[in-house]
């Protein structure tokens, strides 16, 4: 946490209310619904538009494309090293809207809470996606909060969605990738996923791993601004670099060829998946792009990358082929070849 | 890294593999045992790396594969009743049985769980003691002291609610069943490291003897595995057999004689079926006679579970390193890891599901 986060965390204490847990009442839209909403939420996410507490948001955005993008977070558990539901839930869709080249503006949240989930969990929620939005420059606009009986939810559930407005001349798709382009990524790949795993199962070999969550519109700004022809953007969540490697070669038709050397990965999360038996290729991601630019433009887009706090650790991986189309393969640091296939689902850690 | 980048160095490889190239004058076919090893051979590429001459087929060591149908059968019929909460490694609970597989069980509303370890099963089992903890115990001989340890744990402990549904097998009896068989084809064996490191190198001397076969405790990673060639090469090319120990850095001759000792204290050897190559005698442990009260196949009255296999599927000739993953018809057709036929296509280990991943449509 940096210090002004941590300023920050200082400056919103829980307020007083007159349980410690999440009622059901507090979703029944009586006097303590409003009760919540007024002392817990409206104060971490003030704006304009919230703050009329009308039953929509009403927006006047800037000319241009819109990008829309929904998520739904249920991540167990709901603290992890380096994060927790509440930053995840604004990066994840800030970033998919920033994915388009879109600049994030505003979101909605949807809470879905368990009756019993402590107050102090809430706001501690709360406060990091204050936090989050604050940092991403976006505004909550809208939001509802419903409570469910104890066991019909993990605690909290939380729902954005976003709105961006795409710059005119801007025009990024996961089709548009064409043979002799340069595959990039923003950093090391698999730190999310480790660190959620490591947290969940009680894996003490891996507690040193932090969840990279992070917004990336900062970066894709600068990576728009840079010069660099880019054709296509996407952070690697679930499925991580595989899968998503895997959908632009299929929407394409093309071939990409990765270079294993080239492929950052830090060794505690390498160690962890050797022991789980899991491919780092295959794990989720929350502050690492996936960037396809021109082939003559990759060493311009790879120094933008790296000046960038974000992408310090972004490194070319590989490039788009007219062969095997469809295929992602992998060129082995011992000099073979193998397909670098998408992942059937969850990844199952292996016996032995 | 320590222990992992110094065992893929490319230019140690490379220098194994140019060895191994001017080692050998004629065709020579090698099984590795383990389903790790396969694996690393895959997903580093070293089967194109190696000279035409060398073969590798792949063994029946991945602890998924060769648990029998009517484990799996028994497993779901345990885990399906309400009192029971079962447990199990992440990679068993995709594995199809007859009609299911445990991930469906689970959500149909069996209180099925992946744990890591078998001491978590314990400890769910101290925690709720009003319900029946079971855990499936499958694997080799290295899973086993582990899963030994467990049960013992449950025993001095008094824990009455706790079970193995166990269906744990040994690497040197199935060894010498592919050996014995009318058609095998396998000259040398690159044998389990890990499983060496819990029983030592000397009960493959008997087999290496009475088969006149090379046998070398091999690792995992790719400078492991082609040092693990070259000297099973090395031994072919002189007519030589014999145990070679090219693990030396894990497995001791001796092994680990407290792991043997636990295991022995609470397993004894029995017949086991295996999933594609039939009963094979003395190749399996189950829960000793008078620790029967922890033995969840007898707890539960399941053993008269005893579906047929198969027969549509030639997992059996690949696990004897008869035929090779794309010699199937159903492979990546019919047979693909979404919906598997059998089980070399389930386990990330399996032969089949290692050749889909990294090796299918004849790149280049």
């Amino acid at each position: 946490m940096n210090d002004r986060a941590k300023f920050q965390g200082l400056n919103c204490p829980l307020p007083f209310l007159n349980h410690d847990t999440v009622q059901l009442a507090h979703g029944a839209g009586g006097r303590l619904s409003a009760e919540l909403i007024e002392k817990m939420i409206l104060p971490r996410f003030s704006s304009a538009e919230l703050d009329c507490l009308e039953d929509q948001a009403v927006l006047d955005l800037p000319p241009g494309r819109v990008a829309f993008s929904t998520d739904t977070f249920v991540v167990d558990p709901i603290f992890f090293p380096g994060g927790d539901i509440g930053d995840l839930a604004v990066n994840g869709t800030v970033n998919d809207v920033a994915m388009s080249g879109a600049e994030p503006l505003v979101l909605s949240v949807g809470l879905v809470l368990e009756e019993g989930l402590p107050l102090a969990d809430l706001h501690r929620i709360l406060c990091s996606m204050e936090r989050a939005a604050r940092a991403a420059g976006v505004r909550m606009v809208t939001g509802d909060t419903k409570v469910v009986g104890r066991g019909s939810c993990d605690r909290i559930f939380i729902n954005t969605s976003g709105l961006g407005v795409i710059p005119a001349g801007v025009s990024l798709s996961a089709s548009s990738l064409q043979p002799g382009d340069a595959v990039l990524v923003s950093g090391t790949l698999g730190d999310h996923g480790m660190a959620v795993m490591s947290r969940r199962e009680g894996l003490s070999f891996a507690a040193d791993i932090r969840s990279d969550t992070a917004a990336l519109n900062p970066l894709v700004r600068a990576l728009l601004d840079g010069g660099a022809a880019v054709r296509a953007l996407r952070d690697p969540t679930r499925g991580g670099l595989a899968t998503t490697l895997n959908e632009f070669a299929a929407a394409s038709r093309v071939g990409i060829e990765l270079n294993e050397d080239a492929i950052p990965v830090r060794d505690e999360v390498r160690g962890a998946c050797e022991i789980l038996g899991i491919d780092p290729l295959c794990v989720a991601n929350e502050g690492k792009l996936v960037a396809v630019v021109a082939g003559r433009d990759a060493e311009t887009a790879l120094a933008t990358l790296l000046r960038h706090p974000l992408g310090s650790e972004a490194r070319i991986i590989g490039r788009v082929l007219d062969t095997h189309p469809g295929l992602v393969v992998m060129r082995t640091a011992l000099g073979a070849e193998r397909i670098v296939d998408m992942p059937l689902g969850e990844q199952l850690p292996r016996i032995c | 890294m320590k222990y992992l980048t110094e065992y893929r160095d490319p230019r140690l490889a490379r220098a194994l593999l140019d060895e191994i190239a001017a080692t050998v004058t004629r065709p020579w076919t090698i099984m590795e045992i383990c389903g790790g090893q396969t694996h690393a051979i895959m997903r580093h590429g070293l089967d194109q790396l190696l000279p035409d001459a060398i073969t590798l087929v792949h063994g029946p060591g991945c602890p998924v594969c060769v648990t029998p149908l009517e484990t799996i059968d028994r497993a779901l019929a345990i885990a399906t009743r309400p009192e029971v909460i079962f447990t199990s490694y992440g990679d068993m609970l995709r594995v199809p049985g007859s009609a299911d597989d445990l991930l469906r069980v689970k959500s149909r509303g069996g209180d099925v769980r992946m744990v890591y370890s078998p001491l978590e099963a314990i400890r769910l089992a101290r925690e709720n003691s009003d319900r029946e903890v079971v855990f499936l115990a499958v694997g080799f001989e290295t899973t086993a002291p582990g899963n030994a340890m467990a049960l013992k744990q449950a025993v001095d402990t008094g824990l009455t609610n706790y079970s193995q549904l166990s269906s744990q097998v040994l690497v040197p009896a199935a060894m010498a069943a592919i050996l014995a068989a009318p058609d095998n084809r396998v000259q040398g064996f690159l044998a389990a490291g890990h499983v060496c490191t819990v029983m030592g190198i000397r009960e493959y001397l008997p087999l290496a003897e009475r088969f006149g076969v090379p046998i070398v405790p091999t690792g995992f990673e790719p400078v492991d595995i082609l040092r693990g060639i070259l000297q099973t090469v090395r031994m072919l090319e002189r007519g030589e057999h014999g145990v070679v120990n090219q693990y030396g850095r894990a497995v001791r001759d001796d092994g680990n004689s407290a792991a043997r000792a636990v295991m022995h204290d609470v397993y004894a050897v029995c017949d086991r079926k295996w999933r594609g190559l039939g009963m094979i005698p003395r190749s399996g442990l189950d829960v000793r006679e008078e620790l029967a009260a922890f033995d969840a196949g007898k707890k539960f009255r399941v053993t008269d579970i005893v579906p047929a296999e198969p027969e549509v599927c030639i997992a059996g000739q690949i696990l004897r390193g008869l035929k090779k993953p794309p010699e199937c018809p159903a492979f990546g057709t019919d047979c693909t890891p979404m919906h598997p036929l059998g089980a070399t296509m389930v386990s990330s280990e399996g032969a089949c599901a290692a050749y889909h991943s990294y090796a299918r449509k004849g790149l280049s």
